[in-house]
């Protein structure tokens, strides 16, 4: 934590627990007889509880969306540049809910938490949950808070896909539904670099079948790759060029296999900081999870279908070299939307930092996110 | 009170008179969202405006205008056919690649549509051709030949013909002043003295 904390940080916050009792029934037709959802808050809920805007996050992030949990953290939560007093989510207006998906490897129950049958962790035998039941275990947390209707949903990349989910199945319990650098389905691109992920993660052979925990060893080597992987396409053929270039560490080439250029460099520290606090398991689960989304396969391969009970007011937003979920793909959502004629506005920001730019500050998505939430604010 | 009252832009203002109450209305080009601003307001109509500048889009954003980023050259092709009541394109109808591309879409996904544009046929424009010899510079059309957005100027006989090429018959038209008043003159001579023409047309 800085020395000082900033006065538009939401500052220290303390993560919570909710046992869930109540066995889940799973899209796949597997069950979840009972389990743990981690959650944060900021800002505090209304009298009328109509202030409360619920965050899903992506594919490797987790319920710690703003603030320090403790005053030695260096780092705040993953959207920390977006939440707080006079942000664009400014917590003086909302009360502001973060949740661990569950399947998650921080809090939530996962592949990595203790099965009650066995007291052994779950490994394999955690059933794969799609971005349908992550919004069913949202809605129950929500029950638990009090919360009938969300004056938002809001998430980017998966986080998006779950906010989509959010408006075809609870069409009534939320207002506005922002979708941020997401997509109502993956390509088969992307379907083919969360294969070749997994593939890094069940081929080393400290995988041993997803039991790797019985070992007391973990696959680091097949996550160090998946998650190099994912930062390529994270980041867009131009910032990569601007941020590294063909910068050589040592200024020299020395004819070996060691680090040498700063890309190299870059991409193993990414690696290096992953290993050890995500789980391999979790990784495969929510790639999958991915893979599957695909809210229109129930209505006859028709997203303007899919949408058509939908009620929230939209907001969706791209950016230009996003190419994992380029803004064509975003255009499909827009497009569902209007012919629905629901409300919807797109904004398309131009940004080089690739699919990562969701999470930047980038002075017109700023200015764009902010006065959506004016608008949701003045209708509270 | 007049609705016109609360729009700077008379030729907006204008516009608003031709819709009718509860329509559903596409507005290419629509800039800060004030003329689908006013339209929810004062006649309950829906729609989406379509804008490509960011400045534009945060503002029809905060004055709750659902607005589109999209780049009106490249079509309308997310759109469905007779989708709306009304296509609106105001004052940029000059600045496109294809002209006559876009008002066929324009009447693919909307019954009527309605047109401005600065009319390059007026006095002082021909004037300016004739004796100076040079590029008309004028209070609606400011920019030099060189750096001006508005690649396909033409007047109000050129865009007449071209509905009658394309079948689109013209329901109404208004030529105006620089303050956007009409007068006899401009009823008789509108191609000589209208800075700015509007149109509502539709298909034969």
């Amino acid at each position: 934590m800085p020395d000082k904390i900033p006065s538009d940080s939401v500052g220290l916050v303390t993560p919570q627990t909710h046992h869930f009792d109540q066995p889940l029934n799973l899209v796949s037709g597997a069950v979840i007889q009972e389990y743990d959802l981690a959650y944060e808050t900021y800002g505090k809920l209304n009298h009328a509880k109509s202030n409360a805007i619920l965050i899903c996050h992506a594919l490797s992030s987790n319920h710690h969306v703003a603030g320090y949990n403790t005053p030695d953290d260096k780092k705040p939560g993953w959207w920390e540049n977006f939440i707080g007093p006079g942000k664009p989510i400014d917590t003086n207006k909302f009360y502001v809910v973060g949740s661990n998906n569950l399947g998650g490897c921080f809090g939530s129950t996962g592949p990595s938490s203790i099965n009650p049958a066995s007291g052994k962790p779950f490994g394999p035998d955690f059933p794969i949950v799609t971005v349908k039941d992550w919004v069913q275990s949202q809605a129950r947390l929500s029950d638990v808070l009090g919360i009938k209707q969300w004056a938002a949903v809001i998430g980017g990349s998966l986080g998006g896909m779950q906010v989509l989910q959010w408006s075809i199945d609870y069409p009534d319990r939320l207002r506005h539904a922002i979708t941020i650098a997401a997509a109502a389905k993956l390509t088969a691109q992307n379907i083919g670099f969360n294969e070749v992920a997994r593939q890094a993660i069940v081929t080393d052979t400290d995988f041993h079948k997803g039991r790797f925990y019985d070992h007391n060893t973990e696959p680091s080597r097949g996550l160090r790759i998946a998650r190099m992987l994912g930062h390529i396409t994270y980041l867009s053929d131009d910032s990569m060029r601007e941020k590294f270039g063909r910068q050589l560490r040592d200024e020299r080439i020395d004819f070996g296999y060691e680090v040498e250029f700063e890309i190299e460099s870059y991409l193993r520290y990414q690696a290096d900081s992953f290993v050890g606090k995500f789980d391999a398991n979790t990784y495969l689960l929510m790639t999958k999870a991915l893979d599957y989304f695909d809210p229109a396969s129930d209505y006859d391969n028709d997203l303007t279908k899919a949408v058509s009970h939908a009620k929230a007011d939209f907001l969706v937003v791209s950016f230009t070299s996003d190419w994992r979920f380029a803004p064509s793909r975003a255009r499909e959502i827009v497009k569902a939307l209007h012919d629905n004629d629901l409300n919807v506005s797109y904004a398309e920001i131009k940004a080089t930092h690739g699919h990562d730019a969701f999470l930047m500050k980038i002075p017109h998505y700023m200015e764009i996110f902010g006065a959506y939430m004016e608008r949701v604010a003045s209708e509270l | 009170m007049s609705i016109n009252n609360q729009l700077n832009r008379p030729d907006l203002a204008l516009i608003a008179d031709w819709i009718k109450p509860g329509s559903h209305v596409l507005d290419l080009g629509c800039g800060d969202g004030a003329l689908l601003a006013n339209l929810q307001k004062q006649k309950n109509v829906t729609g989406y405006g379509l804008e490509i500048n960011d400045d534009y889009i945060a503002k029809c954003i905060r004055s709750g205008v659902n607005v589109i980023h999209v780049n009106l050259n490249e079509g309308l092709s997310d759109f469905d056919k007779n989708a709306f009541d009304y296509v609106i394109l105001s004052m940029t109808l000059q600045a496109m690649r294809r002209p006559d591309l876009l008002l066929e879409e324009m009447l693919r996904v909307g019954t009527e549509g309605i047109v401005t544009f600065p009319n390059f046929g007026h006095w002082n424009a021909r004037m300016q051709l004739t004796f100076k010899g040079r590029m008309p510079v004028t209070r609606c059309l400011p920019e030099q030949w060189y750096d001006t957005p508005n690649i396909h100027l033409c007047t109000i006989r050129d865009f007449e013909d071209l509905c009658k090429k394309m079948g689109f018959k013209i329901l109404q038209r208004q030529a105006v002043d620089q303050v956007h008043r009409t007068s006899l003159g401009l009823r008789l001579f509108p191609n000589l003295l209208g800075k700015i023409v509007l149109y509502r047309f539709r298909r034969v």
